[in-house]
């Protein structure tokens, strides 16, 4: 009884002008749902600077300061400082596209991750600039199929959660959308912290990634579940996998890549050599977390 | 009161103490550098009493004061040339935003080739930003003028962003004795902290910067347009005020030996002492000359400037800017001024002291040798 | 004089775009089927599913037609219909 165990209140409106099927509404429902009225948005150029809705009418129940496209990071610091000098609660939330984070907003996280400012950054990982027509970013998988890259990515996803974690901050994590539980655990955690917290969320596009929008929620399953997509947090330097990506570390409990891409548009023209390819470099990745979580 | 040896740095530092800010960000930029580091001492030593984000560009430190004052802070950051234009896209979300935050800016020329030295074209690149634009030419005014910042920036009918602009080294680096006024005059001078009600409020939810349809975004920078009109009014306002605060009177701009004047020099910085001494030499020898030095160039005072400049038969605008393709920004806005009043003086555009070349008063009294022999209305003056 | 700087500010509502006129299908609740496990309400991006007891509620005015709700429901209780 889902509506019984998770909070009623919506601070994300109907009527919000996503596409249907969107991942990353869907994220943010549970986002903010966990985090509650006290929280303060920081959205930089991206999908939801759109979302929101035009003025002026926003979708959004709590306060939102929409931001210049490498700025967010820099103003949540900036907001967060502010509030705990004027003695206001609250906390500070960077809602961010790939592009944002990953490209244009590195710098501006980097120096926030440095600093410690206490605010939780949340990247909602469509793979690739998506508000401005699915151009490739570094978020954008190998192979994939985007305007600039019209016979596939031959570049590869920038690991941003490691290079995140890397700055030794308190708190990294991975999130779904198909696991709501997970992404609730995981926001309430974070909100008790104090420091940066960067959260990294998967966020599949129907018009990006072109797929029936009614397979958002399994799309995003198969992505756990083929283990393209590992959930996991690291706190205070201690990595641990969550939700069902701690049972993937045998491969025979893995599905096929094969059963994620052949889903989605974008991988439409991938050749059986590009396939085992993908499915080799995730095999290799989770060889590596097999011996990280041996130490 | 106190009176201290300062730099114009560290007057712009000792200003930003006085003020109380909540919170401050910046990133460091030659000339402007012993600004941030006097704040860090204020600030480690228990003076100052405000949270300084140490950021990793200039425009991540404007985009932390946006999202600082979006909440309600006080706010301050000072930056110079390079950095400011590095600040440039997020300038204009400041104002565009209407929040009340406070800068410096020490004027410094721009690369390549790099120069370090004085130059107005970095500030100046702020005049169309919605941003009001003082510039003090010596470390008192530094120092004055920033308080005022505070005072017409958090002003309701206002609510915009504020700039203090000043010439690097000549001003920036330079000792003057700077009289400081009282901690408590300075908070009867300027706004009640929280007298203006920040646009982000988790009590009352709203969004700012939502797309807005063509229909709805000209409206709302109408009401900007509205608010700088207004802005005129407070900082005049505000001035009279100072002046019964401080002793220090000041209004948009200073005119001397204008009444009489058939030759009017403007001028905005620190090469005014020698356009004044110019003056002065050429009123020796019978030549009627007088200088106006502007201290506000943003809301530009069109009505008060032109009937500063009504008796003159010529206005010679002396423009501290490398700008190309037209006349200096400053000799475009005197030149509007008395277009606007319907009068008839011919206006000479001259740019000099660019890249920092010292400006003598020699130099000021060659160039009215050659605009009262007629010549060119816009040239450079290059030795 | 006032000063309208809440010009510039959006104000929160419901509905801020006529969502319900894009879609071209809606879902369709098979009430007998339902079992009120809430699966719908958990993953419908646009919060336009409310469980009262009723049963499962759709706003048809701001339902996108998405899919997510059919495609989820563990009873299959839910199927799309064809609208234009």
């Amino acid at each position: 009884m889902a509506h019984k165990v998770f909070p009623r209140e919506e601070y994300l409106l109907k009527g919000h002008a996503a596409c249907p099927g969107c991942g990353a509404t869907l994220l943010l429902r549970h986002v903010l749902k966990t985090l509650g009225p006290d929280t303060y948005l920081v959205i930089p150029a991206c999908c939801t600077s759109v979302i929101a809705g035009p003025h002026p009418r926003s979708a959004f129940k709590v306060p939102v300061l929409h931001i210049a496209f490498a700025a967010s990071a820099a103003a949540a610091s900036g907001m967060s400082e502010a509030l705990e000098k004027l003695g206001k609660k609250g906390n500070v939330v960077v809602w961010a596209g790939d592009g944002g984070t990953v490209d244009i907003g590195l710098q501006a996280l980097s120096g926030a991750a440095e600093r410690g400012n206490n605010i939780i950054y949340i990247c909602y990982d469509n793979e690739a600039y998506m508000n401005t027509g699915i151009q490739k970013s570094g978020s954008t998988p190998y192979k994939a199929w985007t305007t600039t890259t019209p016979t596939g990515n031959p570049g590869h996803k920038k690991d941003v959660p490691s290079i995140m974690a890397a700055h030794g901050i308190p708190y990294v994590a991975t999130i779904n959308p198909a696991y709501p539980n997970d992404i609730a655990a995981k926001l309430k955690k974070a909100s008790n912290m104090h420091g940066l917290k960067y959260i990294h969320a998967f966020s599949p596009c129907p018009p990006g990634w072109r797929y029936d929008p009614a397979l958002t929620v399994k799309i995003a399953r198969l992505a756990v579940e083929t283990g393209i997509w590992i959930l996991y947090e690291v706190e205070n330097g201690v990595f641990r996998l969550t939700g069902p990506s701690a049972r993937l570390i045998e491969k025979r409990n893995r599905r096929p890549v094969e059963e994620y891409l052949k889903l989605q548009g974008r991988f439409s023209h991938l050749s059986k050599e590009d396939i085992e390819a993908i499915q080799s470099s995730v095999d290799q990745r989770w060889e590596e977390i097999a011996s990280l979580v041996k130490q | 009161m106190s009176r201290l040896l300062l730099t114009g740095n560290y007057a712009a530092a000792y200003a930003v103490r006085d003020a109380e800010p909540d919170v401050i960000s910046a990133y460091p930029i030659t000339p402007q550098t012993p600004v941030i580091e006097k704040i860090a001492d204020f600030i480690d030593g228990g003076e100052l009493n405000a949270k300084f984000v140490r950021v990793e560009s200039e425009h991540s430190a404007m985009a932390a004061l946006i999202g600082a004052a979006g909440v309600g802070a006080r706010t301050y950051t000072a930056t110079s040339s390079q950095g400011l234009f590095y600040m440039y896209e997020v300038i204009w979300w400041a104002s565009g935003a209407r929040l009340p935050i406070v800068m410096g800016v020490v004027m410094r020329a721009l690369g390549p080739p790099w120069s370090i030295w004085s130059e107005h074209t970095d500030f100046y690149a702020l005049r169309d930003s919605g941003w009001n634009m003082l510039v003090a030419s010596s470390a008192q005014e530094v120092y004055d003028f920033t308080l005022l910042s505070y005072r017409v920036a958090e002003d309701t009918s206002v609510l915009l962003p504020t700039v203090v602009g000043w010439d690097a080294f000549e001003v920036s680096h330079t000792y003057e004795p700077v009289e400081l006024v009282e901690k408590s005059k300075v908070k009867g001078f300027l706004p009640a902290k929280g007298s203006w009600k920040p646009p982000l409020d988790a009590q009352d939810p709203a969004s700012l910067g939502n797309l807005a349809y063509p229909e709805e975004y000209i409206r709302i920078r109408h009401e900007m347009r509205k608010a700088t009109e207004r802005a005129l009014g407070v900082i005049e306002a505000a001035l009279k005020h100072f002046s019964i605060v401080s002793g220090r009177q000041y209004s948009f701009f200073e005119c001397r030996h204008c009444e009489d004047a058939d030759t009017i020099f403007v001028v905005q910085g620190s090469i005014y002492g020698e356009v004044l001494k110019a003056v002065e030499e050429l009123r020796s020898e019978g030549v009627k000359t007088g200088v106006m030095k502007l201290w506000l160039y943003r809301p530009f005072p069109y009505k008060a400037v032109s009937r500063a400049l009504e008796g003159a038969k010529r206005v010679v605008v002396l423009a501290r800017s490398s700008v190309f393709g037209s006349f200096s920004p400053l000799g475009a806005d005197v030149s509007s001024a008395i277009n606007l009043s319907g009068g008839d003086q011919k206006v000479f555009d001259v740019v000099l002291g660019v890249g920092g070349v010292d400006v003598k008063s020699s130099d000021i009294v060659s160039i009215y040798r050659m605009v009262a022999s007629g010549g060119e209305r816009t040239f450079w003056w290059v030795r | 004089m006032s000063n309208r700087v809440e010009i510039l500010l959006s104000k929160p509502v419901v509905g801020a775009v006529p969502a319900g006129t894009w879609r071209t299908e809606r879902p369709v609740v098979d009430q007998s089927k339902c079992t009120l496990c809430g699966i719908c309400w958990l993953y419908c991006p646009d919060g336009v599913i409310e469980i009262t007891d009723k049963g499962v509620e759709i706003d048809y005015e701001y339902c996108k037609g998405c899919g997510v709700c059919a495609a989820e429901c563990p009873m299959k209780a839910i199927s799309m219909v064809r609208e234009v």
